[in-house]
């Protein structure tokens, strides 16, 4: 018997524990190294172990056990270099000798916390079970009157508004000779409103995104205005943005955000009297639906040149952003400050709107800003948001859903009528489960006006690895394998900008066929179907009673 | 597909004339009912101008309490007219048909008309509740000049029902609608032609933009933006709410429910107004296939087509007479006498409009304005 000292394993963890495991094929593997050295958590490793093996070398089978000595690779179980399932060795591999495995029994939470530091990560709540967004479906076909509309024939107007648009009451209109014009004269503020193409690219930071990812969304979100004629548009996220694009005519595809840190405004600022187009808008953020009331952190290892000039800082230093406006004591007073200073900025020509996270308060936020004449619209960020760095139980467990959050918002406007001045821009898991056409289309007859991905581009465009079985979802550590996440130029060359953006300009233009094959069937072509919740159906009561829309099973 | 037949002259016409027009598109509605509009009265309501006119249909029961609140409210009858009804197989027949023609109550004697107007649409409204939930009491519309029937059944057997074929009820303008029974169950209420305060309009094809509309209407607070049991309803009330509530002149109802796009206002003399008219009435926007056919308070009748013009619809006829129909076959029946050639098919952009008095035909474009067509 083995001395029990020699057994006592009791401190380790065993690979069950982990929620990923590696299958690794000794009789595939030629010990090229590749998988070991790609590896973002340095989970595997090669190793040299004695081995007992029964061969046979002779023409006839005479099995011999022999002890070799051979390389293997092999997954370590120290939890703070977890294998996040990435599968970034079996990209790498060139005989298909290693993958990893999801392991439905992992115990990953129960440990994930030494030295007292609860589990940290980026990416999405870790919640693979469809979204509400998924259970509702379009059940009002327009088969009444033939013809409905033909997707491929017709002409189709996605478009959407950005802005706080008055009552037609309150525009000064006059009449002269039979025609009706604006009276110049009345002096009356009329608020900007900016014709957009209806889903837009949430706010992601250069810092939190790498150069290259950031610079293949710019490029590519340009090529969609200037060369397909889509006026699709872009969040800057907090820290700025490159001073050539700020003194650039594309700055008009772009909405600069501030937030609680405002990380290169200093910049933007300075930027304004060389500016030779006025942004397409301002979002202030005040909170963000993946880590609702948790601020912001650039941690200091992402700080490197470029991120130091855009935001301001030196370089190599934790850049936190605090949960909430330090400046302001309430969120009234705050929204109605930096609403009117922003606006003021840019001569009251540039749309400034906050954005949430969702929550069972909106409503109270939204109602502050309906009675604020310069809101320019309201941004509800769901709790399926992504993330590049929080805690993971603020991501898995804080938040509220998109769907009813922006669903009782539009139906407390349309109690006030109005549901068609301040847009509701929707955010948070469109698309999580690659049904991005569907769950906008979705969100548009539940009443948002626009909706705003990042997660689903960072998949599609630049093939980001995470999903909601914890996949990957290392976007805070800088070491993001696919060089969407990273400073490091090491990894984010990886990323080839070009076509980032070839990838950007398709998904665009592909979710546009998308949408017209719903809304033609539907017979709506001319306007965004917004709050036409006839269209909508759920496969659930419950849902559908909340929702206040019909139920079909 | 329901079918219209409108019809404005200069002299008074019967309404049998739209029933036949209605006939000779008959493939196109299903005999499930029919609703008229006869605006600018003549016969015997022709010296009663002044007074306004409730039509409706009530039961035994439903009379009394409509006569009592009337009384109440201190309106004085002045002159009732019943058709003549002819049972027809098939046609079941209600108990009262009305057309009962009131004086305002004397405290309302020196007030303006737009109280007057007010007035009229409380007590319709307050009416309609008061009958609604057993059908005793049915009422179309309460103002002067202005009489509707609506029932259900064929429209030439209504029409011989009705007794139309005899009677001397005429005017100058009159709209029909021939119901095509979609799956909703039959309730009057649903039937065109619809009206409110001095706006009238129907419509043939399907509102797909109905629920943002009518959240819209019903969020403005007015009164009389209600019921709702068709959804074409909202577009008489957009007619009433571009043309009376925001004041604009009538050829902006068109841009208001078949807006431009961006770079098509640019061209627009008047793009500003336009565009930010397109931006604060985005919910209003048709969208379905649709052809509308209207007519406004001094008696100028129109025809528009959705964006995409899915929809029949022809205007033609001859100086002093003319008719706005579904289908050609109708305006032969209504006018075989006028110049075929001239007949004009409104498309996407057009705002067909035909003067009070059936004058002239003009046609506005959304992107090339006026063109003057029969005149
Ligand atoms: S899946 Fe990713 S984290 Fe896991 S071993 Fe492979 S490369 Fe490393
Ligand atoms: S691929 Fe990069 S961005 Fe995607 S989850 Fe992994 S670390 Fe985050």
């Amino acid at each position: 018997m083995e001395p029990a000292a020699r057994l006592d394993n009791n401190h380790q963890l065993a690979l069950k524990d982990f929620p990923y495991i590696i299958r690794w094929r000794d009789d595939r593997c030629k010990r090229c190294g590749r998988c070991t050295a790609v590896c973002p958590m340095l989970s595997i490793e090669p190793a040299v172990v004695l081995q007992r093996v029964v061969q046979s070398e002779s023409p006839l089978p005479e099995p011999k056990a022999v002890r070799k000595v051979v390389t293997i690779v092999r997954q370590v179980t120290d939890i703070n270099r977890y294998c996040t399932g990435c599968a970034t060795c079996n990209l790498v591999c060139p005989n298909d000798a290693i993958e990893p495995e999801y392991n439905p029994q992992h115990k990953f939470l129960f440990h994930k916390n030494r030295g007292g530091h609860p589990f940290r990560r980026g990416g999405r709540r870790n919640d693979p079970a469809p979204s509400t967004l998924e259970r509702l479906k379009f059940t009002r076909i327009s088969m009444l009157t033939d013809p409905a509309l033909d997707a491929g024939r017709h002409e189709f107007r996605i478009r959407t508004y950005l802005g706080r648009i008055l009552p037609p009451e309150e525009l000064p209109i006059r009449i002269v000779n039979g025609k009706a014009e604006i009276d110049k004269t009345s002096g009356k503020f009329i608020p900007p409103v900016r014709e957009i193409y209806p889903v837009m690219i949430g706010s992601m930071s250069i810092g939190a995104l790498s150069p290259t990812m950031w610079e293949g969304l710019a490029m590519g979100i340009t090529y969609l205005n200037e060369v397909e004629g889509m006026p699709v548009v872009m969040c800057s996220g907090e820290g700025g943005m490159p001073q050539r694009l700020l003194r650039s005519r594309f700055l008009k595809y772009f909405i600069p955000q501030i937030a609680s840190g405002y990380f290169g405004w200093d910049e933007i600022v300075r930027a304004i009297p060389h500016m030779v187009e006025d942004p397409c808008a301002i979002e202030i953020k005040y909170g963000q639906g993946a880590k609702p009331g948790d601020g912001g952190l650039l941690m200091a290892h992402k700080v490197l040149k470029l991120i130091s000039e855009i935001r301001g800082v030196p370089m190599g230093v934790d850049l936190p952003s605090p949960p909430t406006h330090q400046t302001k004591y309430s969120i009234e007073e705050s929204v109605a400050k930096m609403i009117q200073s922003m606006s003021m900025a840019w001569g009251f020509r540039v749309p400034v709107y906050p954005k949430i996270s969702g929550s069972r308060t909106a409503k109270a936020v939204l109602n502050n800003l309906v009675r604020n004449p310069y809101a320019a619209a309201l941004s509800i960020d769901g709790e399926d948001g992504g993330t590049g760095a929080a805690y993971n139980v603020s991501m898995d467990k804080m938040g509220h859903p998109i769907a009813s959050n922006v669903r009782e918002c539009y139906l407390d406007l349309v109690a006030q009528g109005k549901q068609n001045e301040l847009p509701l821009i929707a955010a948070g898991g469109a698309g999580k489960q690659g049904n991005l056409a569907a769950n906008a289309a979705a969100l548009f007859m539940l009443g948002a006006s626009a909706v705003s991905i990042g997660k689903y581009i960072m998949q599609a465009a630049a093939g980001c690895f995470g999903d909601e079985y914890n996949r990957c979802n290392v976007c805070n550590l800088g070491r993001c394998p696919r060089g969407i996440t990273t400073q490091d130029p090491r990894l984010y060359r990886r990323l080839d900008p070009d076509k980032v953006a070839e990838r950007v300009v398709e998904v665009f233009k592909s979710l546009d066929v998308e949408l017209k094959k719903i809304f033609a069937p539907m017979g709506r072509s001319t306007e965004l179907p917004i709050g036409m919740s006839d269209g909508l159906s759920a496969d659930d009561h419950a849902v559908a009673e909340r929702l206040q829309i019909s139920y079909a099973c | 597909m329901c079918r219209l037949a409108a019809l404005t002259s200069e002299e008074y016409i019967s309404p049998m004339e739209n029933i036949l027009a209605l006939e000779t598109m008959k493939e196109g509605h299903d005999g499930s009912g029919m609703g008229l509009i006869l605006k600018n009265l003549g016969g015997e309501f022709e010296e009663l101008k002044d007074y306004p006119i409730l039509s409706g249909i009530c039961s035994k029961d439903g009379l009394h309490a409509m006569d009592d609140y009337l009384n109440k409210a201190g309106f004085k009858l002045q002159y009732t007219w019943t058709p003549k009804i002819r049972p027809r197989k098939g046609i079941v027949r209600r108990d009262y048909y009305f057309a009962r023609v009131y004086d305002y109550p004397d405290e309302y004697r020196d007030k303006s008309f737009e109280e007057k107007e007010d007035l009229l649409l409380r007590t319709r409204i307050a009416l309609r509740k008061m009958g609604e939930a057993d059908e005793s009491i049915i009422v179309f519309s309460f103002y002067p000049d202005i009489l509707t029937l609506k029932e259900v059944g064929d429209p030439l057997e209504l029409g011989e029902f009705f007794g139309l074929d005899n009677s001397t009820l005429k005017a100058k303008i009159i709209f029909a609608q021939g119901r095509q029974n979609t799956n909703y169950a039959i309730n009057l209420y649903a039937c065109h032609p619809f009206f409110i305060q001095g706006y009238g309009s129907m419509t043939n094809g399907e509102n797909t933009a109905f629920v943002p509309i009518r959240e819209f209407l019903t969020g403005k607070g007015f009164h009389g933006y209600m019921g709702y049991n068709s959804d074409s309803e909202v577009f008489t009330h957009i007619l009433h709410y571009t043309c009376r509530m925001l004041g604009l002149p009538l050829i902006y109802y068109k841009d208001v429910i078949t807006p431009l796009k961006a770079s098509e206002i640019e061209e627009r003399e008047d793009r500003e107004v336009v565009w930010h008219l397109k931006t604060a009435l985005r919910p209003l926007c048709i969208d379905g296939p649709n052809c509308v056919i209207g007519f406004t308070p001094d008696g100028t009748c129109f025809m528009v087509q959705d964006s995409k013009k899915l929809r029949p619809g022809v205007v033609g006829g001859v100086k002093g007479k003319y008719a706005l129909m579904s289908e050609e076959c109708g305006l032969d029946s209504a006018i075989p006498e006028r110049d075929r050639s001239l007949d004009i098919f409104p498309m996407k952009y057009d705002m067909v409009i035909v003067s009070p008095e059936a004058k002239e035909v003009r046609v506005w474009n959304q992107r090339q304005g006026w063109t003057t067509t029969i005149s």
